[in-house]
């Protein structure tokens, strides 16, 4: 029997009058990628920001494993090193190398000797590929390679789990298949991954399950194969198509 | 008395013109950091404060501060002219370079304390090595530019008697009827220490450039 690793119960996230999303449930188990779909500004950023609690949910309840991390007296600090987190821009630290920036949570937040700590950074910069980038600075690192430290930094801090908030969408079509490759290597190696993409050729080859979200709920979820060739509602199949016409052609270039 | 007695007399002053800078700009920094961080980061309350400070010693002359420390503060305190007259130039001086380090924090990204603050850090480690060592580096141009003033400003000092090179320019030009030699020379000698502290930011401000592709 798989255990989840993230329980998701009732949750909803306003801002002011305006509904993120709300009573929303999900269920991570431990090795799954999930892939979470759906239009622009359904709430899916917001979710994944909720989870890492960078964004406090309005109501509704998140476990990590067994600890609620909604609670009130959760320390949040302690939350965030346990669940990585991969943002849309990289947002690597501009004044560090790329092992500066994965050293520095080693260095300061797990306290690690500055020996260790770049011995475990150079582990993680080759398992994405990029041992031989080490010194050098995100402004010399094209966007993929940026994408690629970020997600060292955030594996370096053996997290429970990995949230990717739309990794890809900030880069050329020609960049996409080194990070969505690294992404895929992850999955493989049993890491559980909450992804919200557009790449549809990552979700229908590497998720165990794609959820679909739309205006603040989730519509439908289910395994590649169910959402894609049988859909339980219209919406989805017509989302799903639509979204596979658009980025269909760039699946060719990064197979 | 020969040119260079005359010269030296006059450069002899540099040392207390060195002195005050040495006092007014770190003493400046300090509090105008400290400030700056409490302004950005330290809620609506603090900011208010913050501003009314700023606001307060950026409207007052340094001249004018300099005189209510040292007749009306230090009534009770025995605080010499060169002491008074240093940290009445630093209290202006924090002013400004709150003003520049809040600047310099507000250009760093919020985003860049988002993404320090994900992989665990507690905010005051997020601001400190993430966002406080890009702040510095986009300060060092205003700052150079402050640093400047700062020594320029020193010369006020030789209102309350302090024997630095402004001083010592009066004092000799009376003496020998010299005047335009001796303000020329005070001229040369602080545009000689403007320069070089300038210069001497710019390399600093090269050297802490963050590489990057063109």
């Amino acid at each position: 029997m798989p255990e989840p690793i993230l329980t998701i119960k009732n949750l909803t996230k306003k801002y002011g009058e305006n509904v993120i999303f709300q009573h929303l449930d999900l269920t991570v188990n431990e090795g799954d990628t999930i892939v979470i779909i759906g239009p622009s500004g359904t709430g899916k950023s917001t979710l994944l920001r909720c989870i890492n609690l960078l964004t406090r949910p309005d109501e509704g309840q998140i476990w990590l494993d067994d600890m609620e991390i909604t609670a009130k007296d959760c320390d949040e600090d302690q939350v965030r090193q346990h669940i990585g987190m991969v943002f849309q821009n990289f947002l690597l630290f501009n004044h560090l190398t790329a092992l500066g920036n994965v050293k520095l949570g080693l260095s300061k937040v797990k306290k690690m000797s500055d020996e260790a700590a770049t011995e475990k950074a150079m582990h993680e910069l080759a398992r994405v590929g990029l041992a031989d980038r080490a010194d050098h600075y995100p402004g010399q690192l094209s966007g993929g390679q940026q994408q690629r430290v970020g997600i060292a930094r955030a594996l370096a801090m053996d997290p429970r789990i990995m949230l990717f908030d739309e990794p890809t969408s900030a880069l050329d079509p020609e960049l996409i298949g080194e990070v969505l490759e690294v992404m895929r290597q992850l999955a493989l190696d049993g890491m559980t991954m909450l992804v919200v993409t557009h790449e549809m050729g990552f979700a229908r080859e590497v998720a165990d399950r794609i959820v679909f979200m739309e205006k603040g709920y989730i519509v439908e979820e289910g395994s590649p194969d169910e959402m894609f060739n049988h859909p339980k509602f219209p919406r989805t199949r017509e989302f799903l198509w639509k979204i596979t016409e658009l980025y269909g052609k760039k699946e060719t270039d990064t197979n | 008395m020969d040119f260079g007695q005359f010269i030296s007399y006059i450069a002899s002053g540099t040392v207390y013109t060195v002195g005050v800078t040495l006092i007014a700009l770190p003493s400046g920094l300090l509090i105008g950091t400290i400030l700056a961080l409490l302004y950005v980061y330290g809620g609506k309350a603090a900011a208010r404060v913050m501003n009314l400070y700023s606001t307060v010693f950026r409207g007052i002359p340094p001249l004018v501060l300099l005189f209510i420390l040292f007749f009306a503060v230090t009534r009770g305190i025995n605080l010499s002219a060169f002491w008074a007259g240093s940290l009445s130039l630093g209290i202006v001086s924090s002013a400004y370079q709150m003003e520049i380090v809040r600047g310099a924090l507000l250009s760093v990204s919020g985003d860049q304390l988002m993404a320090a603050r994900a992989i665990g850090m507690s905010r005051l480690q997020s601001i400190r090595y993430v966002v406080l060592p890009q702040a510095v580096r986009l300060a060092i141009p205003p700052w150079s530019n402050e640093a400047a003033i700062v020594i320029k400003d020193s010369s006020l000092v030789y209102a309350l008697g302090v024997p630095e090179i402004l001083r010592r320019a009066q004092l000799i030009g009376a003496s020998s009827q010299r005047y335009l030699l001796a303000y020329l020379s005070a001229a040369v000698i602080y545009f000689l220490l403007v320069f070089g502290t300038t210069r001497l930011l710019a390399v600093l401000e090269k050297k802490l450039t963050i590489p990057s592709n063109p």
